[in-house]
């Protein structure tokens, strides 16, 4: 199924998450607000400790106990219309919520899989937690794993040391969908894995999200996965979703200097020489972060309002595609002149 | 001119489980001084392997290496020290590979004292300074009391680099040395190695997985695509990326995402007839690639090993029957069919 931009799935409003640590509280999510729609794979980029992962642990309400997260709602909507707020869960509520409605594929296969226990018998135990029976979970997980282009009947039997990474990632892609959840989070699910078995994991992706029907948020330093899979493309620096917009919007038409500057960092394999730059610098301290734009000490296009007042979140393009940035016309004309390249 | 390594008929193997493991076959690879070359392939495929062989880590099973034009074996003793100086290996994770006791001060200086690169207390000071200037960890005066864990993974990956560079190496081997770091900095850091490079005429032999980062450091240097032990093509980087021509690179570069979303939506599919890599330790008969590559010939790759060799219409060597032949790449239908199952 395809991208429906008017049926909202998820709807996240100023979350914010911080940490308790010795020297302080840690900002590492503030107020984060986005819609994920039926069918979209929102994809969120950024650089390490950018607070990717914290936020996609809130979604699923699995942060560490010294956490706190705090907002004005998480609400999901079901398959027959019913609304919720995933912030009020119980623990039972929340149990429920897991699988069936959202499911998350963690970075780095290996360590979600059970060592002990074979594929099977994961399938079983995850599916008798929700109230499905052998049988039905043996049906489904079968044809599951056929669908990701695995041997069903010898992964079943399979324990994961058996299996080689990208058939882990793919099992895992497959267990995550086996109580058919709206939606899947995945973080970082093709880094550290080969070229050829990164194509893989994507084709199956794409192909499973066609078939199935679930939304994505997918999490990845990785611009290139982004540009390829994603609908809608979130730029998160320091905490803050700084900018937000459909995946043509942010990679070729820009409107935050930081979007631009990752760009500008990331070298394409099919356009011959480039003129790549560093961001310089390093992210800021979540503890005591800078006042004004937090990015604007490693900024290139920085003035004096950025280093004192936060850039507001500025909606362009009726809405779709929005972007904090005080200089968000230079970064604009920048990245038009110099983004979109006709390949070798 | 004399390459500065020659790697003739290097093998290697393993011994795993009691059995024999060829992780390198019949390499043959030159390095020119002042080059850059990049080895990319999958993991296993023995590019780590060749960096440590021609870093001097690792000794071939078979075969020889040459430092300018004369076997390793072949120089004494004394010599031989020197040459292994010369050729230094930096490390993929700055983490792992830094002493965490020690201060960077320590790490650049037991080296410079071991092997006597400089004379006394205030020269082994002097020149930690220079070499901490050259890798931009400036002032110096801020790191040298610093203990890894108080440096940025790009902070300590410059100072990694700056150890290296403590003996005065002609080569270095750089493997997956910008991986852990993020990706906003890489670029940084290779720009960096590129400047070293120019100033004190080094041999840079960069090993990576990520092919759009070979092609950008090695734009003006040579690539070498590795598959299961064997280079299967090498050439002008220039060329290999904008021409493939062995069936494997094709597909390598066909399957990377590129960071631009027309870009990476109207690339040209190749799908391979397994998804799954063979083991070493039964690599399948013939060109190790066969039972993969769409576009094999049956009764021609699966017999005889290929050699590199050049052919018809592509400028850099393969390892590939067919192309030497100038036999066109077609696809193979009737063994196509067999595609999405696996062993």
């Amino acid at each position: 199924m395809t991208y429906d931009p008017n049926h909202v799935v998820l709807s996240v409003r100023d979350l914010s998450v911080n940490y308790r640590a010795e020297r302080g509280l840690v900002r590492a999510v503030s107020k984060a607000s986005f819609d994920l729609h039926a069918g979209e794979t929102l994809a969120l980029i950024g650089e390490s400790g950018c607070g990717k992962t914290t936020l996609n642990l809130a979604l699923i309400r699995q942060l560490p106990k010294t956490a706190s997260i705090d907002g004005n709602g998480i609400l999901y909507t079901y398959r027959d219309g019913r609304q919720t707020d995933i912030l009020k869960f119980s623990d039972r509520d929340m149990r429920r919520y897991l699988w069936s409605e959202c499911s998350m594929v963690f970075q780095g296969a290996l360590n979600s899989l059970n060592p002990v226990i074979r594929v099977s018998d994961m399938v079983y135990d995850t599916a008798a937690a929700h109230g499905i029976g052998r049988d039905e979970a043996r049906k489904r997980a079968l044809r599951l794993l056929e669908q990701v282009r695995l041997d069903p009947e010898r992964v079943m039997r399979s324990y994961p040391h058996e299996l080689s990474g990208g058939m882990r990632q793919r099992v895992l892609l497959a267990v995550s969908l086996i109580l058919r959840p709206q939606v899947v989070i995945m973080d970082e699910p093709t880094t550290a894995v080969d070229i050829l078995t990164q194509r893989s994991i994507l084709d199956v992706l794409k192909l499973l999200r066609e078939e199935l029907n679930f939304s994505v948020i997918f999490i990845s330093h990785d611009l290139a996965v982004a540009a390829e899979i994603a609908d809608t493309v979130a730029t998160m620096y320091a905490g803050e979703i700084v900018e937000i917009g459909p995946v043509n919007e942010v990679f070729y038409r820009s409107r935050h200097a930081y979007t631009l500057s990752l760009l500008n960092a990331a070298p394409r394999l099919s356009v011959g020489a480039e003129k790549l730059e560093s961001i310089p610098g390093k992210p800021p301290d979540l503890i005591d972060p800078p006042a004004g734009c937090k990015f604007h000490e490693r900024c290139a296009f920085v003035t004096d309002i950025c280093r004192h007042t936060p850039p507001p979140l500025v909606a362009y393009n009726d809405g779709t595609h929005l972007a904090s940035c005080y200089e968000m016309e230079r970064v604009l004309a920048q990245a038009q002149a110099t983004r979109k390249v006709s390949p070798l | 001119m004399t390459p500065v390594i020659e790697l003739r008929g290097v093998n290697r193997t393993f011994i795993k489980d009691r059995k024999p493991i060829p992780v390198l076959q019949d390499i043959n690879l030159g390095i020119e001084e002042n080059e850059i070359i990049c080895l990319v392939g999958e993991s296993g495929c023995g590019k780590t392997t060749t960096g440590k062989i021609i870093s001097g880590l690792l000794q071939p099973s078979s075969g020889e290496m040459l430092f300018r034009g004369r076997p390793i074996s072949s120089y004494d003793r004394k010599e031989q020290a020197v040459i292994r100086r010369q050729l230094q290996l930096v490390h993929q994770d700055p983490f792992a590979s830094l002493n965490p006791a020690h201060t960077i001060g320590d790490i650049l200086g037991f080296p410079l004292k071991r092997h006597r690169m400089v004379d006394g207390i205030s020269g082994v000071r002097r020149r930690i300074w220079e070499l901490l200037t050259m890798v931009d960890l400036t002032p110096p005066g801020d790191i040298v009391n610093k203990y890894p864990h108080q440096l940025s993974g790009g902070q300590r990956q410059r100072v990694s680099i700056a150890r290296s560079l403590t003996v005065n190496p002609k080569l270095i081997v750089a493997d997956e040395a910008v991986s852990m770091v993020d990706v906003s900095i890489r670029i940084s850091l290779l720009k960096m190695l590129h400047e070293l490079r120019e100033r004190l005429g080094l041999t840079i032999v960069f090993i990576t997985h990520d092919l759009a980062l070979a092609k950008y450091f090695a734009w003006e240097g040579r690539i070498a695509v590795m598959y299961l032990g064997r280079i299967v093509e090498i050439g002008r980087t220039q060329d290999v990326i904008a021409s493939p021509a062995h069936p494997y690179t094709r597909a390598l570069l066909a399957a990377v995402p590129e960071a631009d979303p027309d870009l990476t939506r109207h690339k040209q599919v190749l799908r391979l007839r397994s998804d799954d890599i063979p083991s070493l330790s039964d690599i399948p008969p013939g060109c190790a690639f066969h039972p993969r590559c769409p576009f094999h010939v049956p009764g021609l790759c699966d017999g005889v090993v290929p050699a590199l060799g050049d052919g018809p219409g592509f400028s850099q060597q393969v390892a590939c029957l067919p192309l030497q032949q100038g036999i066109p790449l077609v696809v193979n239908q009737t063994s196509t069919q067999n595609a999405g199952q696996h062993v």
